[in-house]
């Protein structure tokens, strides 16, 4: 009865009740985006390093992310790394920013990407057209599809110029984003190098070395062993490095802060938005609380009608907020920056809703426990 | 015939309101009600009736004075413990019927037997008795907007007895019908005083209600001033059973 009640008290106000889901949609859908963005972000910056098996990334020190390698790493840290015990190889990866220059004139930063897979570096991932044996073919290099238009190009054999040399697109991925809106432009190491002009003048330098341990090493030995030998050099973990990556990206630049901002103001309005709603509804209905009072429930029942009330709403705003929700996910999904929607980020906005509603059903609960079943007789 | 008391206030003063607005609305009030009886209240406006009828009823604590249901002490009991009294003991019939518009009659008279903790095909079975008892027995789904003022207060009846409280304070409960409605409540209440042995207390202003009375208790200005009582061998007026009236018709 206490849900019967609650559902009639709900639906008894139709106006009302779309005011309050109204509410809990706004809430949900703005959180739900804020967070699907903040997720999104984070698997951005973060997915060319999750995409790497090596336990311990070299970097020049002070490297803040995957795009902030430099170039000063040589070869002598790579055989400094090479005989220290532990380690089974150590591949370079080479990450710079350079001009592709449009076929039809302008041009665009990339991202240059350059390492060797079967030496054990860095593969892209997704692919859609081509595979990396096409990339390794002459002037091969693979870009996401999401970046054809922007980089002038229409599919599989068009060519441009990248820094020093001429490319031609050799593979296609699928759903390799760049947060710093520079496309990813995945290639050998050789040639990265070779149109990043290092070929020339420093032909072994490198912005990271991936370093895989023997099996049986001790990571925190290792690393120990390593950062002694590598003055000038970091040793990070890959989890040390996904973490450094986002924290510059989204704390030091603020859009992190500004997307969980924006996520509480969501749950704010909606919380003020639902407790107004709850609160008017309750006072409506005082009298029929009063005389649930009289009749002898306890105030324990009574709240249950209200949370019961606060309840229903967050689930159905739950499910209206979460069909708009997806469909936002979905529209967005060939944007350069393609909200995330997880089964896990489900399950927390129905907590955070359940919640919000619960927080909201406060002050209609105060209000209900003020009452004196003695108003029955007042009318 | 008269059983046990089953509801007793003793020495009651109630003052209400406060500073220069405090009043006195009962001034040393002791009653009894007794099982199996139907006890009208009857005196002008203003005189402490309702006040005295939600003390009996645990709604309201004395300023001083005693209130004992089932032979307990109600003194000093919080909030929720009353609220048990009320649930466990005692059965209201309102004025304006105090019905849940949103809920039909049939869970009008369950959410009595809810608030108890009764649930289930049970308490549905039991709400159905009841409303049959009343003579609704063919409105089970109708909702009180689609019910006569006389159809609501016999649900509220319904409601009221559901739970087989010892006692039911009923305050005005015919001031908002006519009179052949009224008299159908009226001979209600005195049939499930008499069948059932529960205790009736009857606030009315209606002359009309006081061939039903076992006795009459007068009160004014926060004081009872006179009772009478049937003479014994004198029969209530015919008590309708609604149920059979209703197979006639229906
Ligand atoms: N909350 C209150 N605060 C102050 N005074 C009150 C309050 N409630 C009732 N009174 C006063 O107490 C006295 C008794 O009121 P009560 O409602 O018991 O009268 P009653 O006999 O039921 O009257 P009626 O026949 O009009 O219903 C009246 O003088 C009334 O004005
Ligand atoms: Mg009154």
């Amino acid at each position: 009865m206490i849900l019967t009640l609650a559902f009639r008290n709900l639906f008894h106000d139709r106006i009302r009740l779309v005011v309050t889901l109204v509410g809990i949609l706004f809430s949900i859908v703005l959180v739900a985006v804020q967070l699907g963005l903040y997720l999104g972000s984070s698997r951005m910056i973060t997915s060319n390093i999750d995409h790497t098996d090596a336990e311990l990334w070299i970097t020049t020190f002070g490297a803040k992310s995957f795009e902030d390698g430099g170039l000063l790493l040589k070869s002598a840290e790579r055989h400094q790394a090479l005989a220290t015990p532990g380690v089974a190889k150590v591949v370079p990866l080479v990450v710079s920013f350079a001009e592709w220059r449009k076929p039809s004139g302008g041009s665009t930063r990339v991202v240059v990407v350059g390492s060797d897979p079967e030496d054990g570096g860095f593969e892209p991932w997704g692919f859609r057209n081509g595979t990396w044996e096409d990339v390794k073919s002459p002037e091969g290099v693979a870009i996401d599809k999401s970046y054809l238009r922007e980089l002038d190009v229409t599919g599989i054999g068009d060519s441009a110029q990248v820094g020093e040399g001429r490319v031609r697109v050799k593979a296609l991925t699928e759903g390799i984003r760049s947060f710093t809106q520079s496309p990813y432009v995945y290639t050998t190491l050789a040639r990265a190098r070779h149109l990043l002009g290092l070929d020339v003048v420093a032909g072994d330098a490198t912005s990271f070395f991936l370093v895989k341990l023997a099996p049986g090493a001790d990571l925190e030995t290792v690393r120990n062993n390593l950062k002694s030998r590598l003055e000038s050099a970091e040793v990070l973990t890959r989890d040390e490095f996904r973490d450094r990556s986002l924290t510059t990206w989204l704390f030091k630049t603020g859009a992190g802060v500004a997307l969980i901002g924006g996520a509480f103001l969501g749950l704010l309005v909606g919380t003020v938005i639902v407790a107004q709603t709850l609160y008017s509804s309750t006072k409506d209905h005082l009298n029929e609380f009063a005389t649930l009072r009289a009749l002898g429930s306890s105030s324990g029942y009574i709240h249950k009608v209200i949370l019961g009330q606060a309840g229903l709403s967050a689930v159905i705003g739950y499910v209206l907020g979460m069909a708009i929700a997806l469909a936002v996910v979905f529209a967005s999904r060939d944007t350069p920056l393609p909200l995330v929607m997880t089964p896990w980020l489900a399950v927390v906005l129905f907590a955070v809703t359940l919640f919000m509603c619960a927080i909201s059903a406060l002050s209609a609960i105060m209000k209900v426990t003020k009452i004196d079943p003695a108003m029955v007789f007042n009318r | 015939m008269t059983g046990e008391a089953v509801l007793e206030a003793i020495d009651v003063v109630k003052e209400l309101g406060s500073g220069a607005g405090k009043i006195t609305a009962l001034k040393g009030v002791s009653m009894t009600l007794k099982a199996g009886e139907l006890t009208l209240l009857m005196g002008p406006s203003g005189s402490g009736k309702t006040t005295l009828l939600s003390i009996l009823g645990c709604i309201m604590t004395p300023t001083s004075g005693m209130i004992r249901v089932a032979g307990n002490d109600t003194e000093g009991q919080t909030p929720e413990q009353l609220a048990r009294i009320r649930r466990d003991h005692i059965g209201y019939i309102f004025q304006s019927y105090n019905l849940f518009p949103t809920l039909s009659a049939l869970e009008n008279v369950r959410i009595a037997l809810d608030v108890r903790g009764k649930k289930g095909f049970k308490a549905a079975a039991r709400a159905e008795e009841c409303l049959r008892e009343v003579g609704l027995g063919h409105r089970l789904k109708n909702h009180p907007a689609n019910m006569s003022g006389g159809e609501q207060q016999r649900v509220a009846v319904a409601r009221a007895i559901a739970t087989s409280p010892s006692v039911i304070l009923a305050d005005e409960p015919t001031a908002a019908l006519d009179t052949t409605n009224g008299q159908q409540v009226m001979e209600l209440l005195a049939r499930i005083a008499k069948e059932q042995n529960r205790s009736v207390l009857v606030v009315t202003h209606d002359p009309r209600t006081k061939p039903y009375a076992d006795r009459t208790v007068y009160i004014e200005d926060g004081q009872i001033v006179r009772e009478e009582r049937r003479p014994e061998g004198l029969d209530a007026p015919e008590i309708a059973d609604l149920t059979k009236r209703r197979k006639v018709h229906g």
